[in-house]
């Protein structure tokens, strides 16, 4: 199939696409006037019921804390497809870190940048912690956190140099605080299962609402999300970088 | 005017469609996949806005305001994460097909056998 | 704030448009940096905060450098190729 004769497949299917959108969203309820039942629901009865004021992370790791079990298994299993599909071949070795690739010139980076990546590293860990642990009361959690902490170990790469990243970031450690964020939330719901309730329902103390250890299982589960997020990119970084900068052909 | 985010949703879906159908190299038509994937969030995001309404977080607020619908947030945010990792394959797929075809281009990838 | 919305949204659905005109995923991983950050502006107006932070945090700085990463191990592919060619064994 030439790429003319598909661009003049997609225009008229385009066309009809749109046409079959535009009908049915004329049927949808017109924009702001939604009044779903769930989501009012849940508005008005998160508070009381959890203690947390933040609805949104309730109902990522309470209300429907199933999905997000889910969700946090497709990202887990990406990472071992990445690291997978970028291991090392038969016919490639893995050269001694350099910044460089050889054949071409050295390009450190300017002072500018290492200087204002070295004075946010600190900052933005401290930020990533804050918005994980505060995630039941202000908008963040352990997703959010988690990629901003995976970040702040980014920044180690830019502001300083590719051997630094490897030391701030031991495969072990960074596999293992994914592998226990993972498993760590299946194992927090099967608490639930073995106090004699549902699997992953809320059963520790609920606490006092707008304190940081509200919400029962809520900010741990938070946690372990972080713990998950930040290893798997932290691994997605190493197994990227290592590709661009380690591995070359044995010929 | 409150039709623009639907039509915005649609535009956007429209335009990354394109960009993967005529697309001739493997990186940008995944790039062009997560505009498609954008249009989405915007397309629930919108569904679940109330106007007037405040951000559901009862933080500083009283518990009883009219807030935005919370079930399409925790949708969409769990979703963006998740979706980056995928990314993350598919670049991973494409540097391993130019590896072993000799190209990124997807209609030449069925030829070239190594 | 409803003008606000229909800007950003108008700004959203060129800068989108503008992702995927530009061809060279080079260019690309930069525009689609700046498109992450507007949509990120839009859902905080759609007043949905922690969507966008989550979609600052992922759409403008972890993908925009992924794709930036396996750029550069395309780049050495390529060379290597062309090596092999002028080298022929």
């Amino acid at each position: 199939m030439t790429p003319a004769l598909r661009l003049r497949l997609f225009l008229p299917a385009a066309l009809l696409l749109t046409l079959l959108l535009a009908w049915a969203l004329s049927g949808a309820p017109r924009f702001g006037t939604f009044d779903g039942r769930y989501g009012q629901w849940l508005n008005h009865h998160t508070v009381p019921q959890r203690h947390v004021t933040d609805v949104v992370t309730a109902i990522n790791f309470d209300y429907r804390g199933w999905d997000t079990l889910g969700e946090e298994f497709i990202l887990f299993i990406s990472v071992i497809g990445v690291r997978l599909l970028l291991r090392t071949q038969r016919d490639e070795r893995e050269t001694r870190p350099r910044d460089q690739a050889p054949g071409r010139r050295a390009t450190s980076s300017s002072a500018s940048v290492r200087v204002l990546g070295l004075a946010l590293i600190g900052p933005l860990v401290l930020y990533g912690l804050d918005v994980v642990t505060h995630g039941q009361l202000t908008p963040g959690g352990g997703f959010q956190g988690g990629v901003v902490l995976a970040t702040a170990l980014w920044l180690v790469y830019l502001a300083g140099s590719y051997e630094t990243m490897l030391h701030v970031t031991p495969e072990t450690l960074v596999g293992w605080t994914e592998a226990a964020g993972a498993g760590g939330y299946a194992l927090i719901g099967l608490y639930g299962w073995l106090t004699g309730v549902a699997y992953l329902q809320n059963v520790l103390p609920l606490g006092q609402v707008g304190s940081v250890f509200s919400g029962g299982t809520i900010p741990l589960i938070s946690l372990a999300v972080a713990g998950a997020v930040t290893g798997g990119f932290v691994l997605l970084l190493r197994a990227f970088l290592a590709e661009a900068l380690q591995v070359r052909s044995r010929s | 005017m409150t039709w623009l985010p639907w039509a915005v949703a649609i535009w956007l879906l429209l335009w990354g469609l394109y960009g993967i159908v005529t697309s001739r190299n493997l990186v940008h038509m995944v790039i062009c996949l997560s505009v498609v994937q954008s249009s989405t969030y915007l397309f629930l995001l919108a569904i679940g806005y109330r106007t007037g309404a405040r951000a559901p977080v009862f933080a500083d607020i009283p518990a009883s305001t009219p807030a935005v619908d919370p079930v399409v947030q925790a949708l969409v945010l769990t979703d963006i994460v998740v979706e980056a990792t995928v990314m993350a394959l598919l670049l991973a797929l494409a540097v391993q097909a130019d590896k072993r075809t000799g190209t990124l281009d997807p209609d030449e990838l069925g030829i070239l056998r190594g | 704030m409803v003008l606000l919305q229909a800007m950003v949204l108008i700004l959203v659905g060129l800068s989108g448009a503008a992702v995927v005109t530009i061809r060279e995923p080079l260019r690309q991983g930069i525009a689609m940096s700046y498109y992450g950050l507007l949509l990120g502006l839009l859902f905080f107006l759609l007043q949905a905060p922690d969507v966008a932070m989550s979609q600052i945090a992922v759409g403008a700085v972890a993908l925009p450098f992924m794709i930036l990463l396996a750029l550069a191990r395309l780049k050495y592919q390529r060379e290597q190729r062309e090596r092999q060619k002028e080298t022929p064994s």
